[in-house]
């Protein structure tokens, strides 16, 4: 029996597997939103790790994980966050907790931590993360940050990021709730009128830049962007920005929506991923700026065809050589999801499943109807479903992150990496072309077919040949 | 000598080895990613975490970040009120799932910080589980669970390494007066001597014993690389000598491209291996630092099973090497095969030939204690000095073990345990290096002091092939010179104004 047939789907996870366009008018929603199995070696991180991940590009404040080592350890200058000038991000500062701090509580060290570190690296401000134990042994850190914060005179923020408390979801509304603590607290006389926030970009390989030049030259002010090359003073201004776009919602919907309500902002969810949604959000912007600056929606079309006159020669070559081949997609959040299935079919290829770690209900209904018949979409998968699905369906690439990568390479399926740790700007139209570059560089390679899963394809009766 | 105290300010007071408040860029790793790494190396095993599901996903990540290779860790997937509660609910769960998913030969359950803060009782988890299960999980038999203990604010990954080993040999090699195999092992308390370092001979064997192939020697690594652990195996069949390495995640860790998906990578120590060092001819141990622990996997076997135990250095470099080959050929009751004895002469041929490249040059050393002794040993072999010996570990033996592998280190030797990267860059400038010899994440501080970085030991994840660095042996010296060595001649040329293409 081959592992695509012992593979079995464990039955607390069935419900969280279905298939785009087969059977009932009305599918059951698919089982999603909820705690992972236990034991079922999900994909998903910890609410510390949510937290960090949307906290960390902001690059001029200090972060200090308060617990022990590893959660400090695991995220010290792995990801491909840029910053165009301080660095002090990339550090990764830990109260260490040894056993008797969690004995006598680690407040006083982590008083101690603070000062010493605000003095010897003159933060804007200070992030403190909770991690599992520090709820247990009832350190009192918004007492100690107040503490600190009077006598540094710089904001000192907790982020309530205990691990356990859920999943990177419930990590990324501690981390909205974290940084709102600034906004409202800059001056915001000078902003002019037709000006927005980048939210949800996290300048992974200086993709934010990427797409602050296209606002630029459509003549679009960016106040603040969160928080990709962030900066604390620009933060505190970004409540006079008029429009929100929110990119990733799943990790920053919540703090748009409390702009919204405190600050009347409205927002707009968007994709910088794929020709289409990148061309779609800056339509959005101007569409929304049109009664005021009547001439935008017209340098807005001029940018968008500039870019893509730039890029469609090289993408054409490579979509006449990837024409057909099939995808599979397991990324984190949903509408990363979406732009991937379109900018699969702007390379001519197909997706046969795609899943994430946080979507719900809508956004699962969203990928049914928009994916091929037959395509297998899963919520908070494992890698033993993804390794079955990659088999069954035999696809030539699989869109993920790094611990979905072995899965692909073991079985000799080319891989493309999208999540925060890549070096390589997906985002924007020369993201697409990256995109596009790197899908046909792994795809393409020669030596899939040295592989002994391929390999058995290539030449499956080599013996019974020489036998005979 | 050991360094002052680092500058800052602290709080703990008088505590002899004081911790200081603030830890920036951690020379260190967390207790449960060892357990897991040795757990891998056990045939049919999948670790399992008792705690949140973030500490898997990180350590998963960090992991196939350097060997990029499957690492499947299970977790009892901790929430708000299991944190409260009590988590024998999702162990219990948890262990059904995996062993219903993965039908593995041995589950390896490791605390985190959480579930050792909550006091949970995983003994009596285990006992419920076992009592709850007699005829398996779906048809699956429920596989021996080898719990161990890993809260991360006690000691580092190496613990969590050592603890896992020893863990195993605890509950897989149990005394008479022990529980029979599989229940939860509860730690012995009673601390056995450690046994003095030095080559001993083999456990005489009865008369009766002459037809039977004599049994294997456990050999216990510690934290290598799977490129070491096929050397070490090498070397003992060169011997002809029967060894059961543990953990020996070679294949696990580093295996072919595969026909069809594993759900756990072939290769490991087979259980029944494991069983079986309870009747091994002797035993070895990696590790000037871990032979001044207490108690060990080759101290259970000993005091349990009177395996007598030999610790040795890591046998990084010609001089540990030579304490190893001496000590194999003495259980093998021959000399060194020719095969071996060659090498060791290339060796020194090429350390004559490059000699003049590396004298009296300087070098950083940071990593694992133990691995911080073997690349110091190394280096003052062929003339490099260690400035600085750093090490995120405290076991308070480092300087010890230092001199005792190392006698030709002086005052010019900086010594540091409890080190993060912050205090190491403090002082590396006035220390004016050559080179950085270490994992990956020396890498930003040797950039920033435009010195290179010679890659070795764990993790290495800005490189491919960390997972097939050479470390141990002959051979691994012969490595690690002549990466040490080009990587010296390359700068030399790289900084030339004239660049020549002959040296």
């Amino acid at each position: 029996m081959n592992a695509a047939q012992s593979i079995k789907i464990l039955p607390a996870r069935a419900a969280s597997i279905t298939v785009a366009g087969t059977g009932s008018a009305a599918p059951a929603p698919l089982a999603c939103d909820r705690n992972s199995l236990a034991g079922s070696v999900t994909q998903r991180a910890c609410a510390f790790c949510g937290s960090r991940v949307i906290l960390y590009p902001i690059a001029d404040a200090l972060h200090l994980v308060h617990g022990p080592i590893g959660c400090a350890a695991y995220t010290w200058d792995i990801r491909g966050a840029q910053s165009s000038g301080s660095q002090l991000f990339r550090n990764s500062f830990s109260t260490d907790l040894q056993e008797m701090d969690v004995i006598y509580g680690g407040e006083k060290k982590l008083g101690a931590a603070l000062r010493e570190l605000i003095a010897r690296h003159s933060p804007k401000a200070a992030f403190v993360y909770s991690t599992c134990i520090v709820g247990l042994i009832g350190d009192d850190v918004e007492a100690i940050c107040k503490e600190v914060s009077a006598a540094t005179g710089i904001p000192v923020i907790p982020v309530a990021s205990e691990g356990f408390k859920g999943t990177k979801k419930t990590g990324y509304r501690a981390a909205c709730d974290a940084v709102y603590r600034l906004i409202g607290t800059g001056d915001i006389g000078d902003l002019p009128p037709v000006s927005i926030n980048l939210l949800g970009d996290f300048n992974i390989a200086g993709e934010t830049w990427v797409i602050r030049d296209y606002f630029k030259r459509m003549g679009v002010h960016v106040v603040a962007t969160l928080t990709g090359d962030g900066r604390v003073d620009a933060i505190r201004r970004c409540h006079g920005a008029k429009l929100n776009l929110v990119q990733c919602s799943g990790s920053m919907t919540s703090l748009a929506k409390m702009l919204e309500k405190d600050h009347g902002i409205p927002f707009r969810r968007v994709s910088f991923f794929g020709i289409e949604d990148m061309s779609a959000a800056l339509y959005e912007v101007a569409a929304f700026f049109a009664p005021q600056d009547p001439g935008l929606p017209g340098r807005t079309q001029t940018v968008v065809r500039e870019e893509i006159e730039k890029l469609m020669p090289e993408l054409r070559r490579y979509r006449e050589k990837l024409a057909g081949k099939k995808a599979a997609i397991y990324v984190g959040g949903a509408f990363k999801a979406f732009s991937l299935v379109r900018a699969l079919r702007t390379l001519g290829m197909t997706t046969a499943l795609v899943g994430t770690q946080t979507g719900d209900k809508d956004d699962y209904e969203m990928l049914r109807q928009m994916c091929d018949p037959g395509t297998v979409i899963v919520d908070d998968s494992n890698p033993l479903e993804l390794a079955k699905f990659c088999l069954e369906k035999d696809v030539d690439l699989f869109i993920g992150g790094v611990k979905e990568r072995p899965i692909a390479y073991k079985l000799g399926i080319g891989f493309c990496d999208h999540n925060h740790e890549r070096k390589e700007a997906l985002a924007g139209y020369v993201g697409m072309l990256n995109f596009a570059r790197e899908v046909y560089a792994s795809v393409m390679s020669p030596v899939w077919q040295y592989t002994p899963r391929r390999a058995q394809r290539h030449a499956p009766r080599h013996h019974e040949e020489a036998a005979a | 000598m050991i360094a002052p105290p680092e500058s800052f300010a602290r709080v703990n007071g008088t505590d002899p080895e004081p911790y200081p408040n603030a830890t920036t860029n951690a020379c260190k790793l967390c207790t449960p990613l060892g357990a897991c790494l040795a757990f891998r190396g056990v045939r049919g095993a999948i670790p399992f975490l008792h705690g949140s599901q973030g500490c898997a996903t990180y350590i998963r990540r960090y992991v196939i970040s350097h060997f990029r290779e499957p690492m499947d860790i299970a977790a009892s997937n901790f929430s708000e009120s299991s944190a409260v509660f009590g988590g024998g609910l999702n162990v219990r769960i948890g262990l059904e799932n995996v062993i219903r998913q993965y039908k593995p030969e041995l589950v390896g359950l490791a605390t985190t910080c959480l579930s050792e803060t909550i006091g949970e009782d995983l003994a009596g988890h285990l006992q419920d589980f076992h009592g709850g299960h007699p005829g398996g999980v779906d048809g699956a038999p429920v596989p021996p669970i080898v719990p161990v203990s890993c809260a991360s604010y006690r000691g580092t990954h190496a613990k969590g390494f050592h603890d896992t080993v020893r863990a195993l040999v605890d509950t897989l090699c149990p005394g008479a007066a022990s529980s029979s195999t599989g229940s939860a092992g509860i730690l012995p308390a009673d601390d056995a001597p450690a046994s003095p370092n030095g080559t001993r001979a083999p456990r005489p064997r009865s008369p009766k014993d002459a037809a039977a192939p004599p049994p294997p020697v456990a050999l216990f690594p510690g934290m290598l690389s799977p490129a070491d652990l096929r050397e070490l195996k090498r070397i003992a069949a060169a011997f002809a000598l029967p060894v059961t390495l543990l953990p020996d995640y070679s294949d696990t860790l580093d295996g072919p491209s595969w026909a069809d998906y594993e759900k756990l990578p072939s290769g490991g120590t087979p259980v029944e291996a494991i069983r079986a060092l309870a009747r091994a001819q002797a035993s070895v141990e990696f590790g000037r630092v871990l032979a001044r622990a207490p108690v060990t996997a080759a101290t259970v076997l000993a005091r349990r099973h009177g395996v007598l135990p030999c610790r040795l250095g890591l046998p990084i470099g010609l001089r540990e090497t030579d304490r190893f080959i001496e000590h194999l050929a003495a259980l093998a009751g021959r000399e060194a095969p020719a095969e071996i004895a060659r090498e060791r002469g290339r060796l020194i041929d090429s350390w004559v030939d490059g000699h003049k490249y590396v004298f009296e040059k300087r070098a950083i050393v940071y990593g694992e204690e133990d691995l911080v002794v073997g690349l110091a040993s190394l280096l003052a072999e062929f003339g490099v000095t260690p400035v600085l010996c750093a090490s995120g570990g405290r076991s308070g033996h480092l300087a010890d073990a230092l001199r005792a592998a190392v006698p030709e280190l002086d005052e010019r030797t900086v010594i540091r345990e409890g080190a993060d990267f912050a205090g190491i860059a403090d002082q590396a400038a006035a220390l004016q290096p050559d080179f950085f010899i270490g994992s990956s994440k020396g890498y930003s501080l040797a950039r920033r002091l435009n010195v290179p970085l010679v890659r070795c030991g764990f993790p290495v994840h800005d490189r491919i092939g960390g997972q097939r660095i050479l470390h141990v042996g002959y051979a691994g010296a012969q490595s690690l010179f002549d990466r040490i060595v080009n990587t010296l001649l390359d700068r030399k040329q790289a900084g030339s104004p004239v660049g020549y293409a002959y040296l």
